[in-house]
């Protein structure tokens, strides 16, 4: 099983979630978090006083599927999330070594 | 509230009985003038609760919100409590001082159902009871305003005390020096219709001193101190706004049509001062903000606040939009320059667009310019009495209110701690939170 982890920009999430339903992924997790990157912050401006923020509000999405699965939600989140622009964010895959199903007790894939 | 004496004028209001000498005089009260001016008091009240404590608590980082609601709330109790002990008496009292009511009326002495107060009509009176409370609601809302330039840093008690002194030694020598018949500004013939002096400059002056002693908030420059909240700041903007015509209006003391030429002034300076400050951001910077609506909104009504009984709607528009364009160049360049944190910006709208509107009632009062002057007013004589008004109460204002701060950093401190500031007023002074996510 792989953890696949992705930081998008915020208003790209409905998309990815239709994009990721298609191919079939059961379930993911939403956090709002705030980072940097190479897009850096952006300026805002308070009467004469000009803020420079430097940690851009971004979504993280966490999903766990079963390893044959994974390149693809991989490349149907880069698609669904990619504006083309500086800021798009990043995706990271990661080994999972286990998966559990609270309710039924479940492991494994047949947690997820 | 005061009685205008300007030369062409005095045909309208020469007739107008002084305040202290008319109180007892017998007169005829009508309903429909006594019940304006208590809607108005109440308006006025609305303006600081919720409505300034709104568009300051707006302004401030979320962990501020709660000290600047308390300190409005509770400035404006103390204030009433101050008023009708001795405020009013210092004010309003009878005495002929130049500078000061005198102690004829502490503790609202001899003030009962059959006072009556004077209007700007012969021989038409409020009752003594309105007129006090319409007049405590100014006396409460200049202090408040003044925290705005201090916010972030303040002591709670050392605020309070230095309130209580400010409003005794500052707030009611200038009220009654503008507003009563023997004040020393108001026999100069200056025009302060509904307070630019007393209340704006007054508090302008005074933010601008304290937040020179107290010294920047931590972080300020380099730190993120940006408003937790426009959507509360333009929520208290708004109710300022409704508000001011109880302020405006109401200053008129009578339901007649010169209470109807301020609420028309009252809209239309707003109006001309928010679409000036909207496309000077557009113009300078090519994005219009919600923060210079608001801002352009409250330096509007800051500007025709002396203004709005004398001149007439076109010329409101444009001394509102002149003021939005003097006030953003203090907020946006000068408070740079000088580095300054009046973090609310008292001096910069209240202080600066309240010495725009005084010199521009002087201006703009014209017949010619459609103000209610008559035909031998003299624009260059008026705005030389006005300028005169103003620099007495930056004077008087300034340095009264620098010994002040002086006194009670000396007694007890301005600031909290630094730690204090950093967590945050609303834990660290109040023990609780305005926000649980």
């Amino acid at each position: 099983m792989k953890l696949i982890t992705a930081i998008i920009k915020p208003f790209k999430l409905n998309e990815v979630r239709d994009a990721l339903s298609a191919i079939g992924v059961a379930g993911l997790t939403v956090t709002e978090v705030k980072g940097y990157g190479r897009q850096k912050g952006q300026s805002e401006i308070y009467r004469g006083a000009e803020y420079a923020v430097h940690f851009l509000p971004k979504l993280k999405l966490e999903i766990a599927v079963d390893t044959p699965l994974a390149t693809q939600v991989v490349d149907t989140v880069r698609e669904s999330s990619t504006t083309g622009q500086i800021g798009d964010g990043k995706i990271f895959v990661m080994d999972l070594d286990q998966a559990v199903r609270i309710r039924t007790a479940e492991t494994g894939a047949d947690a997820l | 509230m005061k009685k205008l004496s300007i030369p062409g004028l005095t045909a309208l209001f020469a007739l107008a009985p002084s305040i202290a000498l008319a109180l007892d005089a017998v007169g005829t009260v009508d309903k429909g003038d006594t019940t304006f001016m208590m809607l108005s008091t109440i308006l006025v009240l609305f303006m600081i609760l919720p409505g300034l404590a709104l568009f300051y608590g707006g302004l401030v980082r979320s962990k501020n919100m709660l000290s600047v609601l308390m300190q409005c709330t509770t400035i404006t109790a103390a204030v009433i409590v101050i008023w009708v002990t001795y405020g009013y008496s210092f004010a309003f009292g009878g005495s002929t001082s130049p500078f000061w009511g005198g102690t004829a009326k502490l503790f609202l002495a001899g003030v009962n159902g059959d006072s009556l107060a004077a209007t700007f009509t012969e021989g038409v009176m409020i009752p003594e009871w309105v007129f006090i409370c319409f007049q405590m609601t100014f006396a409460c809302i200049t202090p408040a305003l003044i925290v705005g330039a201090f916010v972030e840093r303040i002591k709670f008690s050392s605020l309070m005390v230095f309130i209580v002194l400010w409003v005794t030694l500052v707030y009611f020598p200038v009220a009654h020096m503008v507003w009563d018949s023997s004040g020393y500004i108001f026999n100069l013939g200056a025009l302060d219709f509904a307070g630019g002096t007393v209340v704006h400059i007054n508090a302008g002056i005074a933010a601008l001193v304290g937040c020179l002693i107290l010294g920047p908030r931590l972080g300020y420059g380099n730190d993120m101190l940006a408003p937790h909240s426009m959507t509360l700041t333009l929520v208290g903007a708004a109710m300022l706004w409704v508000g001011w015509f109880g302020f405006n209006a109401g200053s008129n003391l009578e339901a007649t049509s010169g209470a109807a030429l301020a609420m028309i002034n009252t809209f239309t300076a707003t109006a001309g001062a928010i679409l000036a400050w909207v496309i000077l951001e557009a113009a300078l910077r090519k994005q219009a903000s919600a923060l210079g609506a608001a801002s352009g909104l409250v330096a509007g009504l800051v500007a025709v606040t002396p203004a709005a009984g004398s001149v007439g709607p076109m010329g409101a528009i444009v001394l509102g939009a002149v003021a939005s364009v003097v006030c953003y160049f203090f907020v946006s360049t000068v408070k740079l320059r000088f580095n300054y944190d009046d973090s609310l910006d008292v001096f910069g709208i209240h202080g600066i667009g309240g010495i725009v509107g005084a010199v521009g009632t002087g201006i703009f009062t014209a017949p010619s310019l459609g103000g209610i002057g008559d035909e031998d007013y003299s624009i260059i004589a008026q705005t030389t009495t006005q300028i005169w008004a103003v620099l007495i109460t930056i004077v008087w204002c300034g340095v009264i209110s620098a010994i002040l701060f002086f006194i009670v950093k000396a007694l007890m401190g301005l600031r909290v701690d630094p730690t204090t500031e950093l967590q945050g007023l609303d834990l660290a002074s109040h023990g609780e939170r305005a926000y649980h996510y």
